[in-house]
């Protein structure tokens, strides 16, 4: 008898178990379901954008041009423009590019300078930004997710991450790696070949690992890396005199050597790495969005071409140039198809300035980064910084 | 049915039911709460398009490794690589195991020692050591010890043969040549003699047949080097532009480390040598003196094989930490497990199936390691009478 009621115990418990289990995966289906609804506008598109990228992009690109008058905003843009305010992934640790002030408690450089014109330039008000520091690590999933409207953070443009994490939406600074060495200790070394048998300290966690093997070995020149995880025992190791040379991006070189014992003593061999053009990025899924943000980075450089800049903007208002004339908005309608006000080009430069003018006050001669142009000149001037018209 | 069940408990108050029933309701929830989690992060891991399976192993790695156990190149794949830096992890571990047990055991007696210099020296050591972070030990050791060593220019050397800067300890490097194979006859014959005699003394029971085994087992070696004609070459460390090459060198990444995790791991290790002698009965001691045995004698014949029933246990745990510990290798610059392992998690994108991986090795390195000490423990315990 007492067998018997154990017996039925456990069938009773068996039944309950089947009985939960069966709906267990339910209850969590629709929640994750339910998680995806916030991604579903900005992820989902992934697949069929990794795998036949020109077939989403093409319709949405064919919208504004087919049908110019009324443009159709797409999810994001919508919800940028209820909530009031551009939430903008940056950088908080880099000066000159993206750097929190600890003085003023305001975020300032050159990739912050970008949120601020896209903020102007969706509502008019430069302080209409949330930023949110992203590091290297988070700065992908942030962007996957759409917990940000737009990646501001001196990130280089590659073909993976445009498929996994979103949209790059141009360059606005031609980077590449460079190496540093103690030029007062080996004033004779000028290339990698020179760098034979050198110890060489490096960070870990970004693509520099990768090229410095990669261009080693395409030298023929071996080398022995020091790895570290951190940049700041990275650099200490290579002040101690531990490694010979160390190797980041050249923007990163230039403001860490401004950070060493004696800056003039250290050289950046000029020789460029690797390719590593940075610039903003949107999350994947709203065509309209992605090309407000392109076509904020073309007005800002195409200004500079035109030299409409913060002072002489209203002067130019009445500028006989019709390539003015149709950047600024006083003739033609180039603003409907991109769902903006027909002045915000004038309010961004007003703002912001024009893109040489936020190089200068963020990475210039007059800043402790003194950052010469280089390639970053306009095209016209001798450098590669090109934009599409305003046509 | 119909038999009078007035005694008859109903089964929601069966004690035995109950307890039966609230563990599988326990073991239910376990597996139901496991199964979601796991279950959320597949899902997720789908939507973001991270695939995750072993397949990068045999990917080209194409980063450096700075130095490594087995040989490796940037055109091996993410196994070789990830094994080049469990080969590191393994020399660390086993070389710090070995030295922190032989300065944990001098430290712990000299802890005990009626001498107050000494005992208070020790204390100090231990308090010091066992008080402060491991990182922020290594980063002292690393950035203000090694790393300001002299440079390369003003190494300090020893009869132009051994060289110390702050790119690491370089030495000579043998390698045989073609005589080495008489030679090596030599010295298995020597160690054959010495067993012999050494046998043989235990028998006999003379006092000078063990020094005899000695000198036959170092004699004979030397005697067969002159007779072979130099079977050993040294390739020394040469001075180039940026440092010496050739030889054998001992990083200062590796060295300290080393040196960090040693003295880390033997302040804990002098703690429970200390426990252990203590557990050791009074009695035991005086009885030792008693019977005209010297200091020396009660504590290598009377103290340590009792003391080591209590010290086992306590000292697997110090090795597996010394072992874990080693990971912290990544915050001053040597290529262990964890550190190439997190080059290969960025660059293949697939941080969890690499870091699972990293944990799966440092499970299994860890459950060996007990079930080695485990072993011996067995063998070192008396049967309780």
């Amino acid at each position: 008898m007492k067998k018997l009621v154990l017996v039925s115990m456990f069938v009773l418990v068996a039944l309950i178990v089947v009985a939960c289990s069966a709906p267990a995966p339910a209850p969590s289906a629709p929640q994750v379901v339910k998680e995806t609804v916030v991604v579903k506008e900005t992820v989902i598109v992934q697949p069929t954008a990794a795998a036949k990228a020109p077939e989403p992009t093409k319709p949405a690109v064919a919208a504004p041009t087919a049908a110019p008058a009324p443009v159709a905003l797409g999810a994001r843009f919508t919800a940028i423009k209820s909530r009031g305010k551009v939430i903008c992934g940056s950088n908080d640790q880099v000066p000159g590019f993206g750097f929190l002030d600890k003085a003023t408690g305001q975020f300032t450089g050159f990739d912050v300078d970008f949120c601020k014109a896209l903020a102007v330039a969706v509502f008019g008000d430069a302080k209409a930004i949330e930023f949110r520091p992203v590091n290297a690590a988070q700065r992908g999933p942030a962007l996957q997710t759409g917990e940000i409207d737009v990646l501001a953070r001196n990130t280089t443009w590659t073909v993976s991450r445009d498929a996994t994490w979103g949209l790059f939406v141009g360059v606005n600074f031609y980077d590449g790696q460079g190496m540093m060495v103690d030029g007062k200790k080996y004033p004779t070394v000028k290339t990698l070949k020179d760098l034979k048998d050198a110890s060489v300290c490096v960070q870990t966690g970004t693509t520099t690992e990768l090229n410095l093997s990669d261009r080693f070995r395409e030298e023929g020149v071996t080398f022995k890396p020091v790895v570290f995880d951190t940049a700041d025992a990275t650099f200490a190791a290579y002040q101690g005199g531990r490694c010979d040379a160390v190797t980041t991006d050249i923007s990163g070189l230039v403001a860490r050597r401004s950070l060493l014992n004696v800056p003039a003593d250290h050289k950046i061999l000029d020789v460029v790495m690797s390719k590593e053009p940075l610039g903003p990025a949107v999350p994947l899924g709203d065509a309209s969005w992605y090309n407000v943000a392109k076509w904020t980075l073309f007005a800002l450089i195409n200004a500079e071409e035109l030299g409409v800049d913060s002072k002489n903007v209203d002067q130019m208002l009445t500028s006989k140039n019709p390539d003015v004339q149709r950047l600024l908005g006083v003739t033609g309608d180039l603003h409907t198809g991109l769902g903006l006000s027909k002045d915000w080009v004038v309010k961004v430069i007003k703002a912001v300035g024009n893109y040489g003018e936020i190089y200068d006050r963020n990475l210039g001669p007059n800043t402790p980064l003194k950052m010469d142009r280089g390639i970053n000149k306009l095209w016209s001037k001798g450098g590669i910084m090109y934009a599409p018209p305003f046509r | 049915m119909a038999e009078p069940t007035t005694t008859r408990v109903p089964f929601w108050r069966d004690v035995r039911v109950l307890t039966i029933l609230t563990q599988v309701i326990f073991v239910v929830v376990v597996a139901l709460v496991a199964g979601f989690l796991y279950a959320n992060v597949s899902t997720t891991m789908r939507q973001r398009g991270l695939v995750s399976d072993l397949r990068f192993l045999d990917l080209e790695a194409g980063f450096e490794i700075g130095e490594a156990m087995i040989p490796y190149a940037a055109t091996d794949t993410y196994g070789r690589a990830l094994l080049a830096g469990f080969s590191n992890t393994l020399l660390v571990s086993v070389v710090g195991i070995i030295l922190s047990t032989i300065l944990g055991v001098v430290v712990g007696v000299a802890r005990l020692s009626p001498n107050w210099l000494l005992s208070q020296l020790a204390a100090i050591y231990i308090e010091l050591i066992r008080n402060t972070p491991l990182l922020v030990q290594l980063f002292f050791i690393y950035f203000g010890v090694f790393v300001t060593l002299p440079s390369v220019g003003q190494s300090i050397e020893f009869q132009g043969i051994i060289f110390a800067n702050q790119r690491g300890l370089f030495l000579p490097r043998p390698a045989p040549t073609e005589t080495f194979a008489t030679w090596a006859w030599f010295i298995l014959g020597a160690i054959v003699l010495a067993l012999a005699l050494f046998y043989f003394s235990t028998r006999v029971k003379t006092r000078y047949l063990g020094w005899v085994a000695l000198l036959a087992l170092i004699l004979l070696p030397v005697l067969g080097w002159f007779i072979a004609g130099a079977p050993l070459s040294f390739e020394i460390p040469v001075r180039e532009r940026f440092n010496f090459k050739g030889g054998m060198n001992l990083s200062p990444e590796f060295s300290a480390l080393l040196t960090g995790l040693v003295l880390y791991t033997a302040g804990f290790i002098a703690e429970v040598v200390r426990a252990g002698i203590l557990a050791v009965r009074r009695g035991q001691v005086e009885a030792a003196y008693s019977l005209g045995l010297n200091a020396g004698q009660v504590l290598r014949m009377i103290i340590f094989p009792q003391a080591l029933r209590v010290i086992i246990p306590p000292l697997t745990s110090q090795y597996l930490n010394l072992a874990k510990n080693s990971s912290l290798a990544i915050a001053i610059g040597f290529p262990d497990l964890f550190s190439v392992a997190t080059t290969s998690a960025n660059q293949t994108g697939q941080p969890v199936p690499v870091y699972l991986l990293v944990m799966a090795t440092y499970l299994a390195m860890s459950l060996f390691t007990s079930l080695l000490m485990n072993i011996y423990n067995r063998s070192v315990q008396v049967l309780e009478k």
